[in-house]
């Protein structure tokens, strides 16, 4: 099967909708879960992961919500394909890299996506647009329900569902929000924010997750600890900090149009006037001019745009995305000019930010 | 003092950390210091770096072997292996290694016994010994508090849920 043909389109992505998705972009839970009586997928040699995989699949291929699903071992995946499930936050970086004896169950809707020997034998995720944490628990916890009956996991009475590393014993549970924060950075509150939400006990990663920077102004937060609490309460320990960070993202946006709003409008100005006449642009720079278009969206800036342009286009100026247009291999330069080329097209008939937002904005 | 990573040159940096009522300390050289990116030590807790190294695991998991190297007789998995990787080789060897990992988990999770989802077929079990665990103490308790009259209701609620009678020892 084609993965370019399976995933949904770009286009389609960005007009998703959930809760708070001005700020918050997605939810996400996963749970590591691995078989019994099997090395470990970074302990394993390569027949018995092979062996693992083969049992797993089927299994997860089987399950309803798992008809149609796109179901490919990781050795029959270009490096171009896996780098755009990368980019669509689908796989972990980690599993990118993986090969043979590795494997990927992605449903149609792209609301569940599992990996097979990452760092544990079964990585299953819910992903919900906007913040919608305990729907996403609540699909993938029926998901693993289903599973369990297939598969014989790894548990133990004290420490629970066992997995490669420690830091994920017990729960195996992950819960994540990724954030859209320009507020707080433009507001120089960031730093605090994340430090007193790392005192909570919770992590706070960049735009591809683990050791990465935050591109965009997109922030994941997620929990730490998974041993000595249940399921729930780490679900509505990580809804009531989202809450609280998206008040004070709001305050931060309010409290910039009102006491600096020469600086907000500045900032919105250059980065639409980058955007719209770069004849070459690079992916990081995109990003983080994109991000600051989307807040001129949110704050109502740019009458008649849609934020999910600037979506789709956060989405389609990505590297592989990006490579993926075009039929010969480009170099990063060659890519820059493209980009802009891209860019420019889909800005034309966005006008130029407003100065005074109208008042029906929000 | 050698430094407790390279053994070789002597310790000039010197980390304390407590943790609730536990101390940890960790003491490098300068440049075992400066390869890990020790700089400034307000940043980061013992704990970070136990998860970065797996050092203080290793260590835990050495001296609870009596310095004889630990070996998972499932998989082989060695708790050298354990120092390169933070990760463990199987299932069981969360039973070789049971007695190290014990405290790296206090420092890492909230508790160290799980309360969460369970498969739907253990749950059952898990319930009765949960149970079963909590029955005992009460029964221990009323016979020291020589409540023995509450003793006894305790005693048949646990006929009740084992099916059988009371182990001898903790019999009336």
């Amino acid at each position: 099967m084609n993965l370019h043909e399976f995933l949904v389109s770009p286009a389609e992505t960005a007009q998703r909708h959930g809760p708070h998705d001005r700020i918050v972009m997605s939810s996400r839970v996963r749970l590591a879960r691995n078989v019994r009586d099997a090395a470990f997928p970074g302990w394993a040699k390569k027949p018995e992961r092979v062996k693992i995989l083969e049992m797993i699949r089927p299994a997860v291929e089987s399950l309803p919500e798992m008809k149609g699903a796109f179901s490919e071992a990781m050795d029959n995946l270009g490096a171009l394909d896996k780098q755009i499930l990368v980019e669509r936050h689908l796989i972990s970086r980690e599993h990118a890299a993986k090969s043979s004896g590795s494997g990927l169950v992605l449903n149609r809707e792209e609301s569940f996506c599992v990996m097979i020997n990452e760092e544990d034998h079964l990585r299953m995720q819910a992903l919900r647009p906007g913040l919608q944490l305990r729907q996403a628990w609540g699909a993938i916890d029926h998901l693993d329900s289903e599973l369990e009956k297939k598969l014989d996991y790894a548990f133990d009475n004290e420490l629970g569902y066992l997995t490669a590393c420690p830091t994920n014993l017990g729960t195996g549970i992950r819960v994540s929000a990724m954030l859209h924060l320009p507020g707080l950075v433009l507001g120089e509150q960031i730093n605090p924010i994340i430090q007193s939400v790392n005192k909570l006990g919770l992590a706070v990663r960049g735009l591809y997750g683990e050791g990465t920077e935050a591109l965009g102004n997109v922030f994941q937060v997620s929990n730490q600890m998974t041993l000595g609490e249940t399921e729930t309460t780490i679900v509505e320990r990580l809804e009531k900090v989202l809450a609280q960070i998206i008040e004070h993202e709001e305050n931060a946006r309010q409290t910039l149009l009102e006491k600096k709003p020469k600086v907000v409008f500045n900032h919105i100005g250059r980065a639409y006037g980058i955007l719209a006449n770069a004849h070459s642009i690079s992916s990081k720079e995109t990003m983080n001019l994109l991000s600051l278009m989307r807040l001129g969206v949110d704050m109502g800036l740019f009458p008649g745009a849609e934020r999910s342009l600037v979506d789709e286009l956060f989405i389609l100026t990505q590297p592989a995305h990006l490579q993926k247009q075009f039929s010969d291999k480009l170099s990063a330069e060659e890519r820059d000019l493209l980009r802009a080329d891209m860019v420019r097209e889909r800005l034309k008939n966005v006008s130029r930010p407003v100065v005074k937002p109208p008042s029906a904005a929000n | 003092m050698l430094c407790t990573i390279c053994k070789e040159k002597p310790a000039t940096v010197h980390l304390t950390q407590i943790v609730g009522d536990k101390m940890q300390k960790l003491d490098l050289c300068e440049d075992c210091a400066k390869t890990k990116g020790i700089n400034d030590p307000t940043s980061f807790g013992l704990a970070d770096l136990d998860l970065v190294l797996g050092l203080g695991a290793s260590q835990q998991l050495e001296q609870a072997a009596g310095g004889v190297e630990l070996k998972c007789p499932r998989c082989g998995f060695t708790q050298a292996d354990f120092k390169k990787s933070g990760r463990l080789g199987c299932a069981e060897c969360y039973v070789t290694f049971a007695e190290g990992l014990a405290g790296l988990l206090k420092t890492m999770h909230k508790g160290t016994r799980h309360i969460g989802k369970a498969p739907e077929a253990l749950r059952a079990n898990r319930e009765n010994a949960d149970k079963l665990k909590t029955l005992q103490a009460k029964l221990a308790k009323a016979i020291k508090d020589e409540k023995y009259e509450q003793a006894a209701q305790v005693r048949d609620e646990i006929k009740k849920l084992t099916g059988r009678p009371t182990p001898a020892n903790l019999a009336l």
